[in-house]
């Protein structure tokens, strides 16, 4: 059964471009649309608000592991019954989580890089996101759409920066 | 509330470890692939070709019950079990939604060190 999940991605681009990407907490922000409070440093909480549109009700907290440069990055993150504004949790004490690993390999043409997220069968039964139940399909499409259309504009953020 | 949604509520509360749990066994296993195939059976019914005795498998009908796999309906004066796929769904569910916000994130994340 799939209790674990593990995406590879080859990416163009040096390793040291993909670990900062991933480990300085402004560049994470950017891609993955959180406002970090602060940068990573492993065994302490990292803060922060989703700025997905429509999510960003929804706050950020992860415990980061391990930092061991230009190789693996991870932290654990709540599972949190529901995104849905009203219900969402005050806090995340208590919750259970997921450990997230992200691995760098040097390739040919770039970095190849493997996430894996697993913990999965510490969640409570119940544990589904009902905003997105209700929504159904409808939230994937819309990630769709808007992600087409920031992907350019992160692009030539970057470019810039 | 009927003992079959009860039995769900409770099932709700139980932690995915336990659904995994209850499934590492082989005669658990052999069992579900007998319910799943849509009729409630008796225990009798189940016991037939097994090398188990009947005392034996009402005790891992009884784990896979706790943890809501399956459910025991009453028909006259006979317990029959039936096959609910509810909790393992569920799991699958919510780790193939989570799978899919990777591969968006991911995404965003090749174009941003792409370029």
């Amino acid at each position: 059964m799939n209790r674990v999940i593990e995406k590879r991605v080859e990416l163009k681009a040096p390793v040291s471009r993909v670990w900062r990407a991933l480990t300085d907490y402004r560049e994470f922000g950017e891609w993955f649309r959180v406002k970090l409070d602060g940068p990573f440093v492993p065994g302490q909480v990292s803060r922060g608000q989703i700025t997905y549109p429509g999510y960003e009700h929804v706050k950020w907290e992860a415990v980061v592991q391990k930092m061991e440069h230009e190789r693996l990055f991870s932290f654990t993150w709540p599972h949190p019954k529901s995104l849905d504004k009203k219900d969402a949790p005050p806090d995340y004490s208590g919750e259970p989580t997921t450990l997230v690993e992200f691995r760098l390999e040097k390739t040919a043409n770039g970095t190849l890089l493997v996430l894996t997220e697993s913990g999965f069968d510490q969640l409570p039964g119940d544990r589904r996101l009902e905003a997105f139940r209700r929504n159904d399909g409808g939230w994937a499409e819309q990630m769709k759409n808007i992600e087409n259309h920031v992907s350019k504009n992160h692009v030539s953020e970057n470019h810039v920066a | 509330m009927s003992r079959r949604s009860h039995g769900r509520v409770a099932a709700k509360r139980r932690t995915h470890a336990l659904v995994f749990a209850a499934l590492g066994d082989a005669t658990r296993l052999s069992l579900i692939g007998k319910l799943c195939r849509g009729q409630p059976r008796s225990i009798s019914q189940l016991t037939q070709g097994a090398k188990l005795t009947r005392q034996a498998i009402t005790k891992h009908l009884r784990v896979l019950e706790t943890v809501g796999i399956v459910h025991s309906v009453r028909k006259g004066r006979e317990s029959r079990f039936e096959f609910d796929p509810e909790p393992i769904n569920g799991i699958k569910e919510y780790v193939n939604f989570v799978s899919e916000q990777w591969d968006q994130a991911l995404s965003r994340l090749k174009s941003f060190v792409e370029d």
